[in-house]
């Protein structure tokens, strides 16, 4: 077995993030960087925000999943700049997460945010802070139900 | 030991903990759920910036200790937050308006901070400035809504503004460390962010329809770990499981 970048890359695909375990840290931005260095392996995370709980429940998973699959010589590096982005999600995640029931991140701001129920552009602010962090929860005028948006950052 | 370094990085930790502390009090009593929720996010954020910054401080400090021995382990007048961080939550409208006052210099600070010669202070700074500007929005949002809302809000934000207006000046007036940050280059210009801050402070005010108070005296001796009455029961909340159990852990 080739202990390569792309081999580790493709166990970490499993590793999703706790609070919306559809989308892989790849996925999110999360995972940085993958170095390998004479046999030495580097995995370079980065938090969303500054306060966000799923850090320590990735850091746990990623050293599950690596173990579990026979890698042992690895570290975790926790890297804060540059400073974690949206625009490092993939547009396969934002996918998944339009899927999963939230609407994802939108660069051209939140007065066109896509309800994913129905996909009704006719959605308001509802508050600025959702359920974690990373959200706020808007609501669809036509469809009715209430959704979380994953701000932009 | 670099002294002056970690009293800096103290003052900034100290009143993120110490605010992130009192804006937790909140949960489960807010006055709507979806304020209740942005409190305890915002809280969140704040000891989230408060744990990288204690982080550091204990590589600074160098004696084998961890963030969580600074956070739970110090002494009240070992903290440098200043005074306006710990004062009560009173009603919402003074939450709002302490917030504001805060998150009116953290965002500017943070700002600046990541121009820091000091690569750890900048890529906090660069980490916590988005979350800082998030903050400012909600609450300057907030003062404004209250400010220019009904008879009753105006009247409480403004009793809040009378009642805090007092404890505003602390956060940019220079202790020993802040000028030393400064001259060294590893921290801000507190004199750029005061100019930046009260200006911002007064437009929101205005357009909230409140009036400035008229009184010039300010409260101090936070950063020189000088502080009011409440924060030793803040403390005893925070600290109370590391202070009967020591080393427990989760
Ligand atoms: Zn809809």
């Amino acid at each position: 077995m080739v202990i390569d970048q792309d081999h580790i890359s493709q166990l970490l695909e499993e590793v999703t993030d706790p609070e919306i375990p559809v989308i892989s840290i790849r996925d999110l931005g999360i995972l940085r960087d993958i170095k390998i260095e004479n046999d030495q392996i580097e995995i370079v995370i980065t938090p969303t925000y500054s306060g966000c709980p799923a850090m320590l429940e990735i850091e746990k998973n990623i050293n599950n999943t690596l173990k579990k699959n026979g890698i042992e010589n690895f570290k975790i590096a926790t890297v804060l700049s540059p400073a974690w982005t949206t625009d490092w999600m993939s547009e396969e995640g934002k996918q998944k997460l339009k899927d999963y029931g939230i609407a994802p991140p939108n660069p051209t701001g939140e007065s066109d945010i896509q309800c994913p129920n129905c996909g009704s552009y006719n959605t308001i602010l509802v508050s600025q802070f959702g359920s974690t962090a990373c959200k706020s929860l808007f609501k669809c005028e036509d469809c009715l139900e209430p959704f979380d948006y994953f701000k932009c950052h | 030991m670099n002294e002056n370094l970690f009293n800096y990085i103290l003052q900034q930790a100290d009143n993120c903990l110490i605010l992130g502390q009192r804006l937790g009090e909140w949960c489960g009593h807010g006055p709507v759920l979806e304020q209740d929720i942005a409190m305890t996010n915002i809280a969140l954020d704040l000891i989230g910036q408060s744990r990288m910054l204690y982080q550091y401080a204990a590589e600074v400090q160098d004696e084998g200790k961890s963030e969580d021995d600074l956070a739970y382990l110090r002494d009240a007048w070992d903290f440098k937050n200043v005074l306006l961080v710990e004062q009560t939550n009173g009603d919402f409208a003074k939450t709002i308006l302490r917030q504001f006052l805060f998150d009116s210099f953290n965002c500017p600070f943070y700002e600046k901070l990541k121009d820091s010669n000091d690569e750890r202070l900048a890529a906090i700074a660069e980490k916590s400035h988005k979350e800082a500007l998030y903050h400012l929005k909600w609450s300057s949002d907030w003062v404004l809504r209250l400010g220019d809302g009904t008879e009753e809000s105006h009247e409480r934000i403004q009793n809040a503004l009378e009642e805090l207006w007092s404890y505003s000046e602390e956060i940019v007036n220079p202790s020993e460390a802040d000028d030393d940050a400064k001259e060294k280059g590893y921290g801000v210009d507190l004199d750029a962010i005061k100019s930046e801050r009260t200006d911002k402070i007064k437009e929101v005010l205005e357009e909230a329809t409140l009036a400035v108070p008229e009184g010039t005296y300010n409260h101090s001796g936070g950063k020189e770990g000088k502080h009011t009455e409440y924060l030793g029961y803040i403390l005893a909340d925070l600290q109370f499981l590391q202070r009967a159990y020591p080393g427990n852990e989760w």
